[in-house]
């Protein structure tokens, strides 16, 4: 219903909160049926696992199984491990975007497109590549093990990375995408007044992006949450160190399928409470 | 301290820079513009009176009398030393492959310039590179004989205000006109005090705390000078300034801008398509077409002489260009002018459309000089006056009311006799 309606929502002013769902007979009239059918279809699609999900969930027991210490470990892992890979890709992806956005380099197309990359890269390549440079004898790693006596792979730390590798795409593109319909010339005003590119990109862009920003960081802080091949791969199944939630979920299901349900109808409660959460933020002014 | 004094680009025209410093004993001086605002800043802040005069050995004062305080900027003389070269004097150049802007400007503290032309004639570009937002490919551009030519636009005593204002939406108009005192370095409660300061001289107290989106085009054009005027700017550049404003509104900002700039002491230049705009608020327009200074002079000057079709039609008169011998001007496609005055050699001849007499049948009475044979190819109201548009023998545009138009049964395609009257001419040479 939502997709249908949304033509009409569109045409209306921004008021920064959705239009009152349509209920009834499903669709604006004359809306033709080759689009539709698929529509409807494609919402069934998307929607039937997730009621499955909830049709199949072990109510009753529910409470026990998630009262287990190991549950609240992944749990926690992945809340904080997520949070930490957005953080970095915060960091260090908004001024990438910034560049990619904003200057002029040679080879700017190749490295959009090499930014591009971990998203289509199946994580689990992504895993192995990070072994080959982060592992204890790999290109980087080690350098940081004789030097420093740093080893990422099967580290809470290694977590981070996995999920930041495979994330910050996500935030990377998002914010370049806003910061490219932001009018440049706002940055021109301020630097006419006296501000430094620096100044005029922290008190007049990152301000007016701000929005792009969050939504790039929902983002990329949801992809993080669902990490698996990467994490898998590169800092491997540790309970309480690398263990997360898509990680417990799966190994649970190999012997204890009705655990990995209600596992997995956690991640789904956190994921909709985030929707929730942030629906007035950023998704209405999308 | 100083940008280094550009060889190539002032040594292209010596002779246009006489004025210019070329010790660099004077250079040093000066000191950047960004420190000396700041102090200036901070001194006027603080309620101590800014110091006049000469500058003082370590040259921070020279600048002290720009933009001043908001209540004291009235009355107060320009603070420059009369041996320091002071005002606008800039020769930019700016390559873009297809097409070449090559302007001269000069101007004296006080002066309000308007750049004049259609649209694409790189106006725009003039003011731009003028901010450092565009980079000269050659030339020159000294501010009270600071060169500024390299010097980015955060660290030019230049302030802009921009065609759609660029108001930081995100803040409200006190926080944008406390944006540049802010980044010169002012304490945030002195910048935010001078920002109130200069939005009651714009009186917009009532406002400080609304965001742009909530204010009127005209308030949102008061706050956009105020912001600008608030960096104490040696020059103000203004990029269309009424363009944004519906017809009434117009009116009324077009008369306060006006004296805004008129209490600006130091240079202005602002860009406009619009000869009314520019005939208000300018003591001198220099108009631009194709990258190219074609006429300048006061307001009246132009609007007597235009000297190329764009201005003429701008000021509403009939242009053509021949060669005159005794009372008669021959144009270049044929037909003769006669005028009053007596010149040889090539001329102009112009006349305004009111003062075309037509006639449905060739008029037998009249003298047959200045008739031509034309045949109407529109008409436009203004008003209660009609404006035909006329080709044939000679194209020209003639006033008539609509009473007159009525009656000539004019439409388009319709042929009538055109007549001017010697007198109503003005011929001068090209």
């Amino acid at each position: 219903m939502t997709s249908l309606d949304k033509p009409g929502a569109s045409t209306g002013p921004r008021t920064g909160r959705p239009r009152r769902r349509r209920v009834g007979t499903g669709g604006r009239p004359g809306a033709p049926l080759p689009l539709l059918l698929p529509g409807v279809l494609a919402l069934a699609f998307l929607l039937l696992p997730l009621l499955s999900l909830l049709v199949r969930a072990p109510w009753r027991g529910l409470p026990g199984r998630l009262a287990g210490a190991e549950v609240w470990q992944a749990l926690q892992l992945s809340l904080v491990s997520a949070t930490a890979a957005t953080a970095v890709s915060l960091v260090l992806g908004v001024p990438l975007a910034w560049l990619l956005a904003r200057t002029e380099f040679p080879g700017r197309g190749l490295v959009r497109a090499l930014v591009t990359l971990p998203l289509v890269l199946p994580p689990v390549v992504g895993g192995v590549a990070l072994l080959l440079a982060l592992g204890r004898n790999g290109v980087i790693g080690r350098w940081l093990d004789a030097w420093f006596g740093i080893t990422l792979p099967f580290t809470t730390a290694g977590v981070v990375i996995a999920e930041a590798f495979v994330a910050m795409p996500f935030l990377v593109i998002s914010v370049e995408g806003t910061l490219r319909a932001a009018d440049p010339r706002y940055e021109e005003a301020a630097t006419t007044l006296g501000a430094s590119r620096f100044t005029a990109f922290r008190r007049v862009t990152l301000p007016l992006i701000a929005p792009g920003i969050a939504a790039g960081a929902v983002l990329a802080w949801a992809r993080a949450l669902g990490e698996f091949g990467a994490t898998i791969t590169f800092a491997g199944n540790f309970p309480g160190r690398t263990q997360t939630m898509p990680l417990a979920v799966y190994l649970a299901l190999q012997n204890d399928p009705e655990t990995a349900i209600s596992l997995s109808l956690v991640l789904l409660t956190v994921s909709i409470a985030v929707l929730a959460g942030l629906r007035d933020r950023w998704m209405t002014t999308s | 301290m100083t940008t280094p004094h550009p060889k190539a680009a002032d040594g292209t025209e010596p002779s246009r820079d006489p004025a210019a410093p070329t010790d660099p004993a004077q250079d040093a001086a000066t000191t950047t513009d960004g420190t000396a605002r700041a102090q200036d800043t901070a001194a006027a802040a603080d309620g101590t009176p800014v110091p006049q005069g000469p500058p003082g050995p370590d040259g921070e004062t020279r600048t002290a009398g720009a933009g001043g305080n908001p209540e004291s900027i009235e009355g107060r003389p320009p603070a420059t030393d009369p041996h320091q070269p002071s005002g606008l004097d800039a020769r930019l150049v700016v390559d873009r492959g297809t097409f070449r802007l090559d302007v001269t400007l000069k101007a004296d503290p006080g002066d309000v310039l308007a750049l004049l032309g259609p649209n694409g004639a790189g106006k725009t570009t003039a003011l731009r590179a003028l901010a450092g937002l565009t980079p000269l490919t050659e030339g020159h551009l000294h501010l009270d004989g600071t060169p500024l030519a390299h010097t980015p636009p955060e660290s030019r005593p230049v302030g802009v205000v921009f065609q759609d204002y660029l108001l930081f939406p995100h803040l409200s108009a006190l926080d944008n006109v406390a944006f540049g005192p802010r980044c010169q370095g002012v304490r945030k409660a002195e910048a935010r005090a001078q920002a109130a300061a200069w939005l009651e001289r714009m009186g917009l107290t009532a406002h400080a705390g609304a965001k742009p989106r909530g204010l009127s085009g005209g308030q949102a054009q008061r706050v956009a000078l105020a912001r600008a005027l608030a960096t104490r700017p040696r020059l103000l550049l203004l990029d269309e300034p009424l363009a944004a404003l519906d017809a009434r509104t117009r009116l009324e900002v077009r008369a306060q801008l006006r004296r805004h700039l008129a209490e600006f002491e130091a240079v202005s230049v602002l860009v406009t398509h619009d000869p009314l705009d520019a005939m208000v608020l300018a003591d001198r327009l220099v108009v631009v077409e194709h990258g190219r200074v074609v006429q300048e002079g006061t307001p009246a000057d132009i609007a007597r002489h235009p000297r190329t079709d764009y201005i003429a039609r701008l000021v509403g008169l009939n242009l053509y260009r021949g060669q005159a011998a005794g009372h008669t001007v021959r144009l270049d496609t044929g037909p003769a002018i006669t005028t009053t005055e007596e010149l040889s050699g090539p001329a102009f001849v112009a006349f305004p459309p009111s003062a075309v007499t037509l006639f449905r049948d060739r008029p037998s009475g009249a003298s047959a000089r200045n008739l031509w044979r034309c045949e109407v190819a529109g008409l436009e109201t203004y008003g209660d006056q009609i404006r035909a548009d006329l080709t044939g023998e000679l194209p020209l545009a003639a006033d008539l009311t609509t009473v007159a138009a009525a009656e000539l049964d004019l439409h388009p395609g319709a042929p009538v006799w055109a007549t001017v009257k010697a007198t109503q001419t003005h011929a001068y040479p090209a």
